[in-house]
């Protein structure tokens, strides 16, 4: 285990660099004076020069590059422009945003999803399977700006059971420690402020966890279809088991394997995919940052962003694959 | 045995409907008891009055300490928590005492006394006086300056006062504890109007030498709000100032500044009663608003600009008919009845009506499609113009242009009835501002201005003179009598007399058309019908000091 622990990370090295040349280029290749864009319409031309002087942008992108490069060893990684202050310490809470908003809506996905997915396969072909896959296929293909504002006309304007937009009350905040607000409100025992932040991460949780939803349902349910017809569940049917024992103690292991790729993709994916979720429930997570970051060409920003993200993605994507290698020890020796 | 299975499976997938079902119903008691401000509990208990303001705006602050920034969003924030020495009379652009209360100027206009407000206090503690005055503009002023930190850049107090090497302040000095004196190098008919921008905010001494680069973060003034915390692309919470010199004020406890980008979902959250008040409402939702007696609507005074702008550098726009013919062929009235829902009014001149110095004698190019023709065959082109023209539309939503693609659509229509052709491009914001300030690939580009500090030359030279190519000046316009009008002007202390060569700028203007005006806008707030004392301004800042609720 632990070799092949090795091995994996290992490979990330190169990943890690090929994404900062990758995301260098395209930064570079996007037109625009960041000058202009960053100190706006106003600025004299005279800070402008300045500003492309401090940032290295009148010297060629390679040696742009390795400078970047250098500080990135060294654990630097840059200021914003735009507010002027360290990454490393401005991302953390955005970071910490997303991430919460991140793990309720794959909890959200995967608890609806599976289950969705196991009782379509277990009653193949019944009303409820046909019902969970029309949902499955609408919630695919749901525009989440949409869906975010029917969720707010709904459950807020109308109904009036959740707040719209934002993590928590602000007009009685909790102090950030973690930055997640869930476990903030429970250091500082704030129980009346914890479900005020998990009634603020419902709407948003759903509207995210729409689609990865819908899509692991869909490969829930085909993986089960598989596995229920193999020999070994026949023999477990066989041997007078109950419904329920066969298919959430022996079945749903087996078919969990593709089901965890897709679910550790799509965390991937949210991760910096967020943005539109981000803007219409005022969640101030790393998508909006990094959003904000390229409309105001704040370069570091979209540099370290990009790259972190990356960085997470590529570690999710480790955990998956040893998670495959708990679940099926046959995996890491191949 | 089977039923066990289902009873289960019902029982885990019903878990997620219950949860949601639940939250709704603890979720509607919990809201009331615990936010004190939402609807149904200001409106039934009234003898609780609500201190706390919960303001919504579309974007972040980038920084909260004013002189490095040039943006609306941060100006918002550093308005509540500095004081200039002189402001703008609330809901005006007109110059009144702030931390000054009276001031003299020499007869030459090179000499100005300020005389400051005794007692005043940072929220540090410590003291306001000249020596802090000083210390503010020598920090601005001084390219060296130890205070200019990592990244720093006045941009403002080099765009009104003049950059490096060409400054209008000559000296600021501190006669005694409560008199300052600028010198400056040569007069500045602005110059009290520059003063009262929130950009000249003073800071504290005390607090910019101990925080050093992190005084952007924890802003130190003496304004009616205390700044408290920062959490970024959420909120900004001030409280208030209880030592705040003017009596009397705030009448806020607290101020909570959220960002919800979003422009409908900041409205839903409004009506939700998540937050008090609104900015920049889109015109579609004017309807719903005005259907709803919980809420009010707010205008600010415009004092703005939108336009199209000939690129003088493109044939046949370089040719004054042909520019004529394409003004007299924009149906202005039109356009604010099906994009602006009526909020705005049409443009003659490149400065709003409520500035002065706006000359109401010059009459606009009416709609007019015949004299438009007429115009173009005068040119040379009797059968419109035989190549396609690019039409820069704006990508992105302004105060004076919430969407820029659909008014240049409507344009686009009429011109195509003088057989102008065209094609909108609408490349993403920075590209835009490039290849607009470049002048190869745009032949006509939309954009438009909102005033910094309500004076005329803040519209007329920093967007029409030949000394703003390149940059503000994107027609590539040059006219040596208006330039000549513009910077003598400058140097006029007399208003009257400014006023006077305002306006013969803007005759000039209009006969050279090198734009073609198309909107000064009333943008749009919203805010619950019990906020009193909001007095929105031209310029797009306010206090809340006097802002409560009923």
């Amino acid at each position: 285990m632990s070799s092949y622990l090795l091995k994996r990370v290992m490979v990330l090295i190169p990943v890690l660099i090929g994404m900062t040349i990758i995301v260098f280029s395209i930064i570079h290749a996007i037109p625009g004076d960041p000058a202009e864009t960053i100190l706006g319409q106003k600025a004299t031309e005279q800070s402008k020069q300045a500003l492309r002087e401090q940032l290295g942008l009148d010297k060629p992108w390679i040696s742009q590059y390795f400078d970047y490069m250098g500080d990135l060893l060294k654990g630097d990684l840059g200021s914003s422009i735009r507010t002027k202050t360290p990454i490393a310490k401005e991302i953390v809470p955005y970071l910490a945003a997303t991430l919460e908003l991140t793990v309720a809506a794959m909890l959200f996905a995967t608890f609806v999803g599976v289950n969705a997915g196991i009782l379509s396969a277990w009653k193949q072909n019944s009303w409820f399977d046909y019902t969970a896959m029309i949902i499955a296929l609408i919630g695919v293909s749901m525009p989440i700006f949409w869906l975010g504002l029917m969720e707010q006309l709904v459950f807020a304007l109308k109904l009036h059971w959740l707040p719209s937009i934002g993590r928590m009350d602000q007009r009685d905040p909790v102090e950030s420690i973690t930055n997640l607000y869930v476990i903030d409100s429970i250091l500082a025992g704030r129980w009346d402020q914890l479900w005020t932040v998990i009634k603020h991460l419902i709407l948003p949780s759903i509207a995210l966890g729409t689609i990865p939803m819908a899509i692991i349902a869909r490969m829930t349910r085909s993986s089960m279809l598989e596995v229920m017809n193999s020999d070994y569940i026949r023999t477990a049917k066989a041997k007078g088991l109950s419904q329920f024992v066969v298919v959430y103690k022996h079945a749903l292991k087996n078919s969990l394997i593709p089901v965890l790729t897709v679910v550790g993709l799509q965390t991937g994916a949210l991760l910096g995919g967020a943005v539109l979720t981000e803007t219409i429930f005022a969640w101030p997570g790393v998508g909006r940052y990094i959003f904000e970051a390229i409309s105001s060409r704040d370069y570091p920003v979209i540099q370290s962003g990009i790259l972190i993200i990356a960085f997470i993605f590529v570690i999710i994507n480790l955990l998956v694959d040893l998670l495959y290698a708990v679940i099926d020890p046959r995996i890491q020796y191949k | 045995m089977k039923k066990w299975g289902s009873l289960a499976l019902t029982l885990m997938l019903g878990a997620g409907l219950v949860l949601s079902g639940c939250g709704g119903n603890d979720a509607s008691s919990n809201n009331g008891a615990a936010a004190t401000s939402s609807p149904a509990s200001t409106a039934t208990a009234g003898a609780s009055t609500q201190d706390t303001l919960v303001v919504g705006r579309g974007g972040d602050s980038a920084s909260l300490d004013p002189a490095i920034v040039t943006d609306g969003e941060s100006l918002k924030i550093a308005h509540q928590v500095f004081d200039s020495l002189l402001e703008y009379k609330p809901g005006t652009s007109e110059v009144q005492p702030s931390l000054a209360d009276s001031w003299e100027v020499s007869p030459d206009g090179l000499t100005y006394t300020f005389k400051l407000h005794p007692g005043v206090k940072f929220h540090d503690g410590t003291d306001f006086n000249a020596e802090a005055v000083v210390f503010n503009f020598q920090r601005w002023s001084d390219p060296k300056s130890e205070f200019k930190f990592e990244g720093d850049s006045f941009d403002y107090y080099d765009s009104m006062f003049g950059p490096d090497g060409a400054r209008v302040i000559k000296e600021v000095k501190a006669v005694d504890d409560l008199t300052v004196q600028f010198t400056l190098n040569q007069p500045q008919a602005p110059f009290l109007q520059n003063l009262a921008m929130t950009s000249f905010g003073i800071g504290s001494p005390a607090a910019i030498k101990e925080k050093k680069a992190n005084f952007k973060n924890e802003p130190v003034g003496t304004g009616p709000f205390v700044f408290k915390e920062w959490k970024h692309n959420d909120s900004i919470t001030l409280d208030k100032n209880a030592n705040y010199w003017k009596a009397g004020l705030p009448k806020l406890n607290k101020v909570i500044v959220r960002s919800i980008p979003d422009n409908s979902a900041r409205f839903n959250a409004l009506q939700n009663g998540e937050i008090d008040l609104m900015e920049d409402l889109s015109p579609d939702d004017l309807s719903t608003l005005e259907g709803n007696t919980d809420l009010q609507k707010i205008e600010r005074p415009p004092f703005n600009v939108a336009y199209l702008g000939f690129n003088f550098k493109k044939k046949p726009f370089d040719n004054v008919k042909v520019r004529q013919a394409l003004n007299y062929a924009v149906n202005k009235q039109a356009i604010i009845d099906a994009f602006f829902a009526g909020q705005a009014q049409p443009a003659v001149n490149p400065m709003p009506p409520s500035l002065w110095g706006y000359n109401d004698q010059v009459k606009d190019y009416e709609y007019n499609l015949d004299k438009a023709k007429q115009l173009l065959a005068e040119a040379g082109y009797p059968n419109g113009l035989p190549d396609t023209v690019t039409l820069y539309a704006m990508p992105v939503s302004r105060p004076y242009m919430p969407d820029g693609k659909k008014v240049a659509e409507a344009i686009q229509a009429d011109w195509e009835k003088i057989g102008v052709k065209t094609v909108i491009e609408s490349p993403e914001w920075a590209t835009y501002l490039d290849d607009t300030k470049a002048g190869e690939k745009d032949d006509i580009y939309m954009l438009g201005w909102t005033g910094d500090n309500g004076d005329p030359d803040n519209f007329l030279y920093t967007l029409l003179d030949k000394d703003a190519i390149p940059g503000n000046n994107r027609t590539f316009y040059v006219n040596e009598d208006l330039h000549k009008l513009l910077i003598n002007a400058q140097k006029e202390t007399d208003q009257a007399k400014r006023a006077d060569l305002y306006k013969q700028a803007q005759v000039i203007i209009k006969e050279d058309a090198p734009w073609i005006p198309l909107v000064h806008t009333t943008p749009l707030l919203a805010a619950k019908a019990n906020l009193k004392g909001f007095v929105p301004g031209p310029t797009g800042t306010e206090y809340y000091s006097e802002v409560y609720f009923e």
